[in-house]
């Protein structure tokens, strides 16, 4: 049997580190990369009679991400806690959130693959909820004789479980969705996405049923996985290992497995193995959290235009196509960047091309150097207003596409301030004088006597050949347009 | 001196009769020789007193000395006191030197009073006999053969014996006010959130309430009034303006001091299991009430018995959780020899804590397990609920509530050790009081049989404390009950 | 009602507190009388009652997001049974 009779069934959990100062229940540092514990209150070593109070600047983070879901943020949530033991839990238990979240539906619509038609597809993911939490600290298990060493400086970080339904059907789906998810939370700017660091991290929830079949499998957790390629891999291998276990007459036991990068294989967590009675209750010092309407109305006047929205006016008012406005939707600085240019751009007579062709200066020739030169768009040499500059003269012909990419190259190595300041200096500006160029073609006529017969004999080739000719003679100035024009006619009498 | 009351030992300091160092070698010198037979310290702080002492004299050379400027106190053992060690009566805490203060501590330095050293207690405050210490049981100064009560066992001996004239305590079932009975003294425990609970070592989060111990109600005022206030660092801490509990106090003495004050007797506290000298010291003292004016009036709560296996469905529950902490990694106690991390933690919490610790962490953790939170935790947060409603019910019909602090008074040493659920029940007045979150206090109101104090409880609304500690003090304007000592402090 | 040692050590082991099979015995005892106390509450009809978790019924007070804390490592671990390079240590961690 093949994969093809099997379906697959991922839910995602993400945990986000909210990026306030100070922790979520202490006023310690959030600060990456301190000396080992240097950055602990006494709450979060759980010193005998230390007590937690809930910082403002995480709820305001988890009320951000609930209304740019869509999603109900709970008027009244509480905070439980949920008891292990662990050393790198300094309490013995976790405070987070367990019958009444915070963020509690909400939906986020993906993009499934790339380019246009049938290549690629939207899909909407719904949300089960998401709720606050604390980190926990950092087992290090580099040898001390024998020993394991515990850096607490993590430890009471702000996350925001962001937990999914068991909506996507492929690990493209998958990484789409946790892609999407990536590029909101740094939108919205609740999170700083640095995967690397931790701030960002993955669990998938895997398993696989027959084709047809109603009831889900037994599923098995994927945990802490900080990679896009990471989360693809450990889910193709899962879903393969699901799959030949079952195939081969084996049941699937629910479990928490971890994924090595090096063996691009799952297995089971030890730390995990003896099954788990967390005996959560609401924390008794802490009261509930209430989040008025106007405490939300406050946040949602203060949100930035959500990617949807954007994505949706670029296509219905500036007729981009699906992909482009994806693309340019992918991360907040592109689409700032690019309605910059936009905007800069001006319009006038042009207005109705503009949008199209800034997008693809954008994606095309400026991605292509940022990729090129491991630059963000952040800090791209050229900035809006001076590409806006440029595509404004391709736009109304003063300079061809050709000797636009000339003028950019002018831009990016700073060789001058505007396009219009390059065009100038350089006299880049396209001939369009009829006379200038006719006499360029009698030139040209005059010079290739046998191109011209070939021409007279049928071949359409020594034509184009003429018209590069008379191009290059213009050192790319002339209107190409205008050069077939004139060179047709000219043939042709 | 030893016996005078805190406005007396002020107007001495302030008239430079007495230096605070004086002061505090003079009890230092007492607790020296008391503390062999009734063992209410488990340390003295000698050095750090009288450093504090010294400060305090400059302090009031300058004029500008507070109500407790040089005052000697007592901290119960469970708050956190930085550069000192505190144990929580545990061998768990047995080498923890605290690197911070909690926040009453901090009020108290900042109030200028001297502290002494840290009182004995039952083990995390888990016990009403102060027996289950891993510092030795504490004596009642009155009957050395008998408990002081607990869990504040040491610091109402202490001030029973008059080792120290005031000392803070923590109640979570009675652990204030049944010590105060039994050692003859005044003792409160303030409205939920009054005082902060910031460095105060938790047992169960949502009944901890730290208290004063003094000899009056005018005593306690006092050091209530300067450990109270609000507390950023603890999400419970009541953000209002500071009551001023001794105000009150500064009322004129009259013929008819308590009259309007309408006080309610729950038919409850006077029901059977109430032993006949402790019901007769309290009619006794009801009768002297009405007789200052007051009337009373019987009011109902019906559902108090449900408060015993509420609360201990509650407070384990809290305390499993609460105590999980003590882990052997980052402080405290961690045992010698292990297999692995978990042995480690099984061995050290096992060596670590006592039985009854052990009991309470063992049954909170499975009343909390899959499948029984419902018919345990949740049936206990109703109940919890009733006994709320019906405390305010009866408030609606009275100022406040009186009865009886306890069935009997102080037991024998020994006497419940091997029944914990007789010790349980013997809380039946105190515990529904910090179920509902109500401020409680007990004064000395005679005596039973053998010379045993016996101790009345008032209770009140939210933040009736005010109200609790003038009624209490018109009373003893008029009693001597509160001047009474044990032979060791006459 | 009556715990089985299965039972008892079920959450002794939960509690992370080790239990020798004497102590498991006596503990169960005890255990059993508290239970036969606590069992009390199942009679009580308390359907439409809210359970109350907190004395206080008022909403959670939240701090400004401000870093007010500082380095105390030195402080904080003096008190530590083992530390090495700023990290408490503890038996190896098998995840």
């Amino acid at each position: 049997m093949s994969r093809t009779d099997w379906e697959v069934v991922i839910g995602l959990e993400v945990h986000a580190q909210l990026n306030t100062s100070s922790k979520i229940f202490s006023a310690a540092s959030t600060a990456f990369g301190a000396a080992p514990n240097a950055q602990v209150a006494p709450v979060d070593i759980a010193l005998p009679g230390a007590l937690p109070v809930l910082n403002r600047g995480a709820v305001e983070r988890a009320i951000r991400f609930g209304l740019a879901i869509g999603a109900e943020v709970a008027p009244r949530s509480v905070f439980a806690r949920k008891n292990y033991f662990y050393p790198d839990l300094p309490k013995g238990y976790q405070i987070s959130q367990f019958e009444l979240p915070v963020v509690q539906g909400g939906e986020i619509t993906i993009r499934v693959g790339e380019g246009e038609g049938d290549k690629a597809y939207d899909k909407t993911v719904r949300l089960t909820r998401a709720h606050l939490e604390e980190d926990a600290g950092k087992s290090l298990h580099e040898d001390f004789h024998g020993m394991t060493g515990i850096d607490l400086n993590r430890a009471g970080t702000p996350l925001l479980e962001i937990v999914s339904e068991p909506d996507m059907r492929s690990s493209a789906e998958a990484v789409a969705y946790a892609r999407a998810l990536h590029a909101l939370v740094r939108w919205i700017d609740i999170c700083d996405g640095n995967m690397q660091e931790g701030s960002f991290r993955c669990d998938a929830n895997v398993s696989v049923r027959r084709k047809g079949a109603i009831e889900l499998g037994t599923r098995r957790e994927i945990k802490n996985l900080n990679s896009f390629r990471f989360l693809q891999q450990a889910i193709d291998f899962e879903v393969q290992w699901q799959i030949d276990t079952i195939e081969d007459g084996g049941r699937i036991q629910q479990a928490t497995v971890l994924f090595d990068p090096d063996t691009g294989e799952t297995r089971m967590m030890r730390s995990k193995e003896d099954a788990h009675d967390y005996r959560y209750f609401p924390d008794p010092d802490l009261l509930p959290l209430a989040i008025a309407d106007e405490w939300k109305a406050r946040v949602a006047a203060a949100m930035p235009e959500l990617p949807g929205a954007m994505k949706a006016r670029f296509i219905d008012d500036w007729g981009l196509s699906a992909y482009d406005a994806t693309t340019l939707t992918a991360s907040k600085e592109i689409a700032d960047f690019y309605q910059a240019t936009v905007d800069a751009a001006g319009g006038g007579a042009l207005a109705t091309q503009l949008p199209k062709l800034c997008a693809n200066w954008v994606m095309g020739e400026l991605a292509a150097r940022l990729n090129k030169a491991e630059r963000e768009i952040a800090d791209s040499p050229v900035s809006p207003a001076q590409l806006a500059g440029l595509v404004a003269r391709i736009g109304d012909n003063t300079i061809s596409n050709a000797i636009g990419r000339k003028v950019f190259d002018a831009l990016w190595n700073g060789e001058g301030a505007s396009a219009d300041e390059i065009i100038e200096r350089d006299g880049l500006k396209q001939v369009t004088d009829s006379g200038a160029i006719d006499a360029l073609i009698d030139e040209v006529l005059a010079a290739n006597q046998k191109s011209v017969d070939e021409f007279r004999a049928g071949k359409e080739k020594a034509f184009n050949a003429l018209v590069g000719q008379v191009m290059k003679a213009s050192r790319g100035k002339a209107n190409p347009a205008q050069v077939n024009e004139l060179l047709r006619a000219k043939l042709g009498g | 001196m030893i016996n005078a009351p805190i406005t007396e030992l002020r107007r001495a300091l302030d008239a430079r009769e007495v230096s605070a160092v004086e002061l505090a070698t003079l009890f230092l010198h007492r607790i020296e020789s008391l503390n062999p037979q009734l063992n209410a310290f488990i340390t003295v702080d000698r050095e750090g007193a009288l450093t504090a002492a010294r400060t305090a004299d400059e302090r009031i050379a300058r004029g500008e000395a507070g109500p407790l400027t040089g005052i000697p106190i007592a901290h119960k053992d469970l708050f956190c006191t930085e550069g000192v060690l505190t144990t929580c009566g545990s061998k768990m805490l047995s080498n923890f030197v605290s690197p911070y203060d909690a926040h009453i501590v901090e009020r108290l330095k900042a109030a200028g009073a001297v502290s002494l050293g840290k009182t004995n207690m039952d083990e995390f405050a888990m016990g009403s006999s102060n027996e289950s210490s891993f510092y030795g049981a504490v004596k009642n100064p009155w009957d050395m053969r008998r408990v002081p009560g607990g869990s504040s066992g040491g610091s109402a001996a202490a001030v029973a014996a008059r080792m120290v004239p005031l000392a803070t305590g923590s109640d979570t079932g009675g652990s204030v006010r049944q010590p105060a009975a039994f050692s003859g003294i005044t003792g409160i425990k303030p409205t939920y959130g009054v005082c902060s609970r910031y460095g105060m070592i938790a047992y169960a989060s949502s009944l901890d309430q730290a208290g004063a111990f003094g000899a009056s109600a005018a005593d306690c005022a006092l050091l209530l009034a300067a450990m109270s206030g609000f507390d950023e660092r603890d999400s419970t801490s009541l953000e209002r303006p500071a009551q001023d509990f001794t105000a009150a106090l500064a009322a004129p003495a009259s013929a008819k001091p308590l009259e309007g004050l309408r006080i309610g007797l729950p038919r409850e506290f006077f029901a059977e299991g109430l032993a006949d000298d402790v019901r007769g010291a309290v009619e006794a003292a009801l009768a002297q009430y009405r007789a200052l004016g007051a009337t009373t009036v019987e009011v109902g709560l019906p559902n108090l018995k449900l408060a015993i296996p509420a609360y201990y469905v509650i407070a384990p529950a809290e305390a499993s959780s609460n105590l999980s902490r003590f882990d052997g990694v980052r402080y405290g106690h961690r045992a010698a020899d292990y297999a692995d991390l978990n042995d480690m933690y099984c061995k050290t919490r096992a060596e670590g804590f006592g039985d009854e610790v052990k009991r309470r962490i063992l049954i909170g953790t499975y009343v909390l397990s899959h499948g029984y939170y419902d018919a345990y935790y949740l049936q206990a947060q109703r109940l919890r609920h009733l006994i709320a409603d019906d405390f305010r019910a009866a408030l609606a019909q009275c100022d406040l509530i009186a009865g009886p602090t306890t069935p009997t008074t102080a037991w024998a040493l020994g006497a419940m050790a091997d029944d914990p659920v007789q010790m349980y029940l013997s809380d039946i007045y105190t515990l529904a009081i910090n179920l509902a979150g109500l401020p409680g206090l007990s004064h000395p109101c005679g005596f039973g049989d053998g010379g045993l104090p016996v101790g009345l409880q008032l209770v009140g609304d939210h933040f009736a404390e005010g109200a609790l500690l003038d009624a209490a003090h018109r009373f003893q304007q008029h009693t001597d009950w509160h001047l009474r000592r044990p032979a060791c402090a006459a | 009602m009556s715990l089985s040692s299965e039972q008892i050590s079920h959450i002794a082991r939960l509690a992370r507190i080790e239990l020798s099979p004497a102590e498991l015995e006596a503990t169960r005892a005890k255990l059993d009388d508290v239970f036969d106390l606590i069992a009390q509450m199942q009679a009580v009809d308390t359907r439409g009652v809210a359970p109350m978790s907190h004395p206080q019924d008022l909403p959670a007070r939240l701090r400004e997001d401000l870093v007010t804390a500082t380095d105390r490592r030195e402080a904080f671990q003096r008190v530590a049974p083992q530390t090495e390079a700023g990290l408490y240590l503890v038996p190896k961690v098998i995840e």
